[in-house]
């Protein structure tokens, strides 16, 4: 039922503390003001880590489980830090008739990820969006800044492929390098 | 809190502290009124369970009990047909995600939803809605008692204790719509949170939610 998060590499928490200290320090912190405070976090980090909600709520007198609410009930807070591929799939009113339920079930099978939710590698982010304005291609998946429509289970393969086969092509490592967590853990994937 | 005021409930007058709630002035005078979200020292009521309603002389729809204030001349009905469908509705709507098994449940007798069942005649079983159970496991972490979502009427009073009488803030709402639900930050079990397993929780679970492992 719940979606664990992602365990964090060496240095990444105390980056993430040092940033929010310094957002910290243009704000008062109190109720009014936590989710601005997230909202500026979520815009540096890309997602609102657990020790960064932490830092707030140790600042604001507030229980951390309580940021951990506000974070659970807005859509616009990510949990999980974007991987490099971002998939957005359409629950648009029309997507989601034509089948944008099973485009979403597809991912999370493949990925092994709920919606919301990143690899473990850090490579896939998995969302939902609401409607991306064009209606006529649903259901409609985009894939960093790339529309795809008419999306099927057997094109989610493909569209997971493409993204795999072009990492490779560049010659770059399987695993997301954009963090040291993604790189640790593609390590020890490998090795397993 | 000597100022006392009087007004009348299902026609009978009753004297009560001014500034106080209408739903505990019935209480304490022997009026039933439904309720599992109220907690008597709560200085805003959560008003989130919708059990409590009453008719009150002069306002056009039915009131909350835990929100209004009594008055001296308040005129106060209980029951009515509007204040029956609203109940019957927000009973069903309860019901609708609650794991019923009584037999099974630790609360079985000692159960807020049986007592409310009990008092207007009403059902333990959906009529008119569908069931949607929650899927949850049963976080059996901590030392004396256990906690299981599939139970849970998300009252709120186990956080409003936890905040306000043990003052740990260890539990609280989370997510939002069907998902909503009571946990630790993060999700932690209650072992791995900030909770100091004082039981206070326990104790203020109108149902079988909270539970000790043995039985008091």
């Amino acid at each position: 039922m719940f979606s664990v998060p992602l365990p964090l590499a060496s240095g990444e928490r105390e980056e993430i503390l040092k940033i929010v200290g310094d957002i910290l320090k243009n704000h008062a912190a109190n109720r009014e003001n936590l989710i601005p405070i997230l909202q500026q976090v979520q815009a540096k980090l890309g997602y609102l880590p657990g020790p960064a909600m932490e830092k707030i709520a140790a600042a604001s007198g507030v229980p951390a489980v309580d940021l951990y609410g506000l974070a659970t009930f807005y859509n616009q807070f990510r949990l999980h830090p974007p991987g490099k591929h971002r998939v957005n799939v359409c629950m648009g009113t029309a997507c989601y008739m034509a089948g944008g339920r099973i485009a979403l079930d597809s991912f999370e099978r493949r990925l092994k990820i709920k919606e919301g939710e990143t690899t473990p590698d850090r490579n896939f982010s998995l969302e939902r969006v609401a409607c991306v304005g064009c209606c006529t291609m649903a259901p409609v998946v985009v894939v960093d800044d790339k529309v795809e429509g008419r999306v099927t289970p057997t094109r989610v393969d493909g569209i997971l492929l493409e993204c795999g086969a072009s990492n490779g092509a560049a010659g770059e490592a399987p695993a997301a390098e954009n963090t040291p967590a993604g790189r640790e853990q593609a390590e020890g994937a490998q090795r397993s | 809190m000597s100022e006392k005021v009087t007004l009348t409930i299902d026609g009978r007058e009753i004297r009560a502290a001014a500034g106080g709630k209408l739903l505990w002035a019935a209480l304490d005078n022997g009026i039933y009124i439904p309720n599992l979200c109220a907690v008597r020292e709560r200085v805003r009521p959560a008003a989130s369970c919708r059990l409590c309603f009453v008719e009150v002389e002069g306002s056009a729809a039915p009131v909350t009990a835990c929100t209004q204030p009594v008055k001296d001349g308040l005129v106060v009905r209980t029951r009515s047909e509007r204040v029956d469908r609203l109940v019957r509705s927000a009973f069903e709507l309860l019901l609708s995600d609650h794991r019923l098994q009584c037999r099974e449940c630790p609360a079985n007798r000692s159960c807020g939803l049986q007592k409310i069942a009990r008092e207007r005649g009403l059902k333990l079983r959906l009529t008119r809605l569908k069931p949607l159970p929650k899927e949850a496991a049963i976080d059996e972490s901590a030392a004396a008692f256990s906690f299981d979502r599939s139970r849970c009427v998300l009252c709120g009073r186990c956080i409003w204790v936890d905040r306000e009488v043990a003052k740990v803030g260890a539990i609280g709402f989370t997510r939002r719509g069907l998902e909503r639900t009571v946990t630790t930050f993060e999700d932690e079990t209650l072992a791995e949170s900030i909770c100091n397993e004082c039981g206070l929780c326990v104790h203020a679970c109108p149902v079988g939610a909270l539970y000790f492992k043995q039985p008091e």
